[in-house]
Parts: structure tokens; C-alpha cells; sequence
């Protein structure tokens, strides 16, 4: 007798980018700042899926898509434990998980509304930093406000 | 040897413990002899986008001593700001006119930028709530000058610690030198915690009050802020804790000797008049010490000291 199948499958892509272990709740942000809404590829997007790692877990496959570096750091940004896999006719070409930059520029928008970068065309840029219980902070470069993950906002 | 030539401040933090020394021996030197003749020839930018008395008139009092001139504006109400210009533009026009640019600008960030696009050194007269370091060193300077020292002393913080920039860039500027930080405001005006975690950071103490009598045997300085009806957005909040903290004369009897009495000024009523003929009361002269410290850090960033 076959054995019962556990897991759901989802079509392998030929070439293109796989971002495994999103936790859930934020799998449908990283689909969104991603601009994934607006692209012609195929896009695969499952959530709640059963993972040792992280218990629940979402993943985003994306056919013929190769992300930038800006593009990886917003990931990073929301899922800093996210894994990035790309794949080639079918073959894994590189895996490894995506990095916190040291700073982000331009992507996130500062969440102090006198801040110059708010109000004159000045480009954002923040340190990524960490408060004292290890919870990533962005710190902003010109008007030296702190910000939680929770306040992000993408330009 | 220490060399600020061409070096903008924006912020206390740009400067090392070693600069800010330097910055206050060179200060000491103007006290003793203020009429130096050393910027002739020198134009100095002054571009207040925001009213100010103290700062803007320290500035402009500390390049006349020194035989310099001056040009700019003390509201941005008489230049091409109204039509619309970005402070990139007015920076980098003022820039062709001036050796070094003091600006004060109600944005937040506004004067670390400006240090970004100028190619002539920028001096923070305050960004908006961020940073006034001049401020912050001429705060130093009357501390070290009143209590002989800047290392290990009491200062009791007063009033709106949650606003109060100066308050910030001073206790950022103290932890360099080892000092206990006495922070008494209403609930409602703590003390932002980034500021708290850098007193930690820095293996410091920290205390916190409500009861401005607490303070009062402890401290060698205390330092009363006004609570600034402009940068609270409920003005209801503003109401309630308005008249916190007042500081009579009577309360200073049980102090220590060496107390003084520090303001970075205007104040509303935070202190009454009483205390001005008191002489712990060091507020007039702190505002006066503005004014050595304004010609060490222009003498110093123009290389001429």
C-alpha cells in the first residue's frame, strides 16, 4: 500500500528565487513590499505550513525573479531569519540566509514627521541597530530618533 | 594635538572627551582675554530659521569679539525660504559667501544634512528637538568652572527630561566623565528610555523622582528646565503639568555648598525671581559663558586656534 501523503507539494520553480522560513504573520508583508502584487511571474505563496524551525511557517516561491540586494534587505527588514534560496533549470544555485545590513538607506521611511528626511528631499538612512533585550531598532542618521520593527514603514 | 579645523558640529556625540576638553581650555582662554582680533577678514553665515535671543546674539557677540563679520538672518521670514527654496540651496549659496555656516532650523536632522551638502564647516544653533551641542558645552564650561571639575559630580535633572534637548545631549556629554544622573519630572516627562540605556551603557547611575525635594542635599548642580508648551501635542497635557516644578530661594537652604543653580534659559516661571540674587544662582552667567565657548569652537573649526 502507498504511504498517505503528509505534506501539500508545490510545484518546483525552473528558475527563479525560493524565500523559505517566513514566520506566518508576516508572510503576506514581505508579498508586499516585495511588489509581488504587481509582477507577471508565477508567484506560490503558502502560509501556516508545518515547520521544525519555526512551528508555522510561509513560504514565497517567485519564477524568473533574482532579488537585489535593497530587495534583501527588506526582507531582512521583516523576516530576519527568512532563507533565500535561487534556483537554476531546476538545480539550487545558492542558499543561505538573508543579512541585516549595517544601515538601510532610502527603503524605510523615518517615523518622526519633523524629521528633515520628511520634509525636504533628503534620502533616509538609518543604522540598524539593537536595544538592550536584543530587539532590532533602526536609528536614524539625521534626526536621531530611534525606531521599533513594528513602526517600519516602506518608502 | 587636537585639530577640529574644517570639523562640523551637529551633534555633542561628534566630539571625543578629548575635543570637548580642548574646546573648554580654549574657551578659558577667551574669558581671560576676549578681544582677539583673530577673524579679520573672516565672514560668518548665520541662517536662524527659527527665532532665538540667546544663541543667535551669543554668536554673533563671540565673531565680533573676535573682529569678524557677519551675515545671514534672524528669521527666514526675509529670505528666498518664503518662495520656496530648499535648505540645500540656501545652504549651498549661503556657503559661497561665508567661511562657516551657524544654523538654527525647526527640522529634526535639518543641520546634520546641511553638514552633508555644505563644503564650509556647519555649526548647530539647534535642529528642531534634536540637538543644541553649543549649548551642551557651554553647559560643561559653567560646570567645570563652578565646581572645579567635570568628573564624578551629582547633577539633578529638573523638569521636562522627555522634551528637553538640552537635557539629552547634556546627560550623553556628562557620561564621558563619570557623573550620577538625578532625574526628577512628572510621569507624564520621564526621561526617554534611549537616553537611560545610554546612562547604563556607560556603567553609570541613574536615579528618578517625582518630589523635587529629594534632590535638593544631593546635588552640586541642578539644572531646571522650562516645560516647553511648544513641543507638546495635546495642549491639555501641557496644562496639567505646567507649574511642576518652581524653584524658590528658601528651597536652596539646605543645599551643598558648591550648588549652583543652571538654566539654559528662557524660563516662564520655573524660577522665581527670588533666586536670581541668591549666589548659588548661576543662570545669567551660564548664558554669558555661551558666548567664550561660541569663539573657542569658531576659532577652532576655522583653524585659527
Amino acid at each position: 500500500m502507498k504511504n498517505k501523503r503528509t505534506e501539500l507539494k508545490v510545484s518546483a520553480i525552473r528558475n527563479g528565487t525560493v524565500i523559505d522560513h517566513i514566520p506566518s504573520e508576516v508572510v503576506y508583508q514581505v508579498f508586499g513590499i516585495l511588489n509581488l502584487d504587481q509582477t507577471n511571474s508565477q508567484v506560490y505563496l503558502g502560509t501556516n505550513l508545518d515547520s521544525k524551525k519555526l512551528g508555522k511557517k510561509g513560504i514565497i516561491k517567485i519564477s524568473d525573479k533574482f532579488f537585489k540586494d535593497e530587495e534583501i534587505s527588506k526582507i531582512a527588514l521583516v523576516a530576519p531569519n527568512a532563507t533565500l534560496i535561487e534556483i537554476n533549470d531546476y538545480d539550487v544555485t545558492k542558499k543561505g540566509n538573508v543579512h541585516l545590513p549595517e544601515n538601510v538607506d532610502k527603503i524605510v521611511k523615518c517615523i518622526n514627521p519633523k524629521c528633515v528626511t520628511n520634509n525636504q528631499n533628503v534620502p533616509t538612512s538609518f543604522k540598524v541597530t539593537e536595544d538592550h533585550k536584543g530587539n532590532m531598532k533602526l536609528f536614524c542618521k539625521y534626526c536621531e530618533k530611534t525606531m521599533a520593527k513594528d513602526n517600519i514603514e516602506f518608502n | 594635538m587636537i585639530n577640529l579645523k574644517g570639523r562640523s558640529l551637529v551633534s555633542i556625540t561628534d566630539y571625543s572627551k578629548e575635543e570637548i576638553l580642548r574646546i573648554l581650555d580654549i574657551a578659558e582662554e577667551f574669558e581671560d582675554n576676549q578681544r582677539q582680533n583673530i577673524l579679520n577678514g573672516y565672514v560668518i553665515g548665520s541662517l536662524f530659521f527659527e527665532p532665538s535671543t540667546r544663541t543667535r546674539l551669543s554668536f554673533e557677540s563671540a565673531v565680533q569679539y573676535l573682529g569678524g563679520s557677519i551675515i545671514g538672518f534672524a528669521s527666514p521670514d526675509v529670505s528666498s525660504v518664503t518662495k520656496g527654496e530648499s535648505l540645500k540651496d540656501t545652504i549651498l549659496t549661503v556657503s559661497n559667501y561665508s567661511d562657516l555656516i551657524v544654523m538654527r532650523n525647526p527640522l529634526d536632522g535639518s543641520a546634520r544634512y546641511a553638514s552633508e551638502v555644505s563644503p564650509v564647516p556647519i555649526l548647530n544653533a539647534g535642529d528642531g528637538a534634536n540637538q543644541h551641542p553649543t549649548q551642551c558645552l557651554l553647559d560643561l564650561y559653567s560646570i567645570r568652572k563652578t565646581q572645579g571639575t567635570l568628573d564624578n559630580i551629582h547633577i539633578a535633572m529638573v523638569g521636562d527630561l522627555k522634551y528637553g534637548r538640552t537635557v539629552h545631549s547634556l546627560v550623553q556629554a556628562l557620561s564621558l566623565f563619570g557623573a550620577t544622573f538625578h532625574f526628577v519630572s512628572p510621569d507624564s516627562l520621564k526621561m526617554p528610555s534611549s537616553v537611560k540605556t545610554w546612562v547604563k551603557n556607560a556603567n553609570l547611575e541613574y536615579h528618578q523622582y517625582t518630589d523635587f525635594m529629594d534632590v535638593m542635599p544631593i546635588a552640586d548642580i541642578l539644572y531646571m528646565t522650562r516645560i516647553q508648551g511648544e513641543r507638546f501635542p495635546d495642549p491639555l497635557e501641557y496644562e496639567k503639568v505646567k507649574n511642576a516644578y518652581i524653584l524658590e530661594n528658601s528651597m536652596l537652604e539646605n543645599t551643598k555648598d558648591n550648588l549652583k543653580v543652571l538654566h539654559p534659559l528662557p524660563r516662564v516661571n520655573e524660577l522665581n525671581e527670588d533666586v536670581d540674587d541668591n549666589p548659588k544662582a548661576y543662570y545669567f552667567q551660564q548664558a554669558k559663558n555661551g558666548v567664550y565657548v561660541r569663539q573657542a569652537l569658531i576659532a577652532a573649526i576655522l583653524g585659527l586656534k
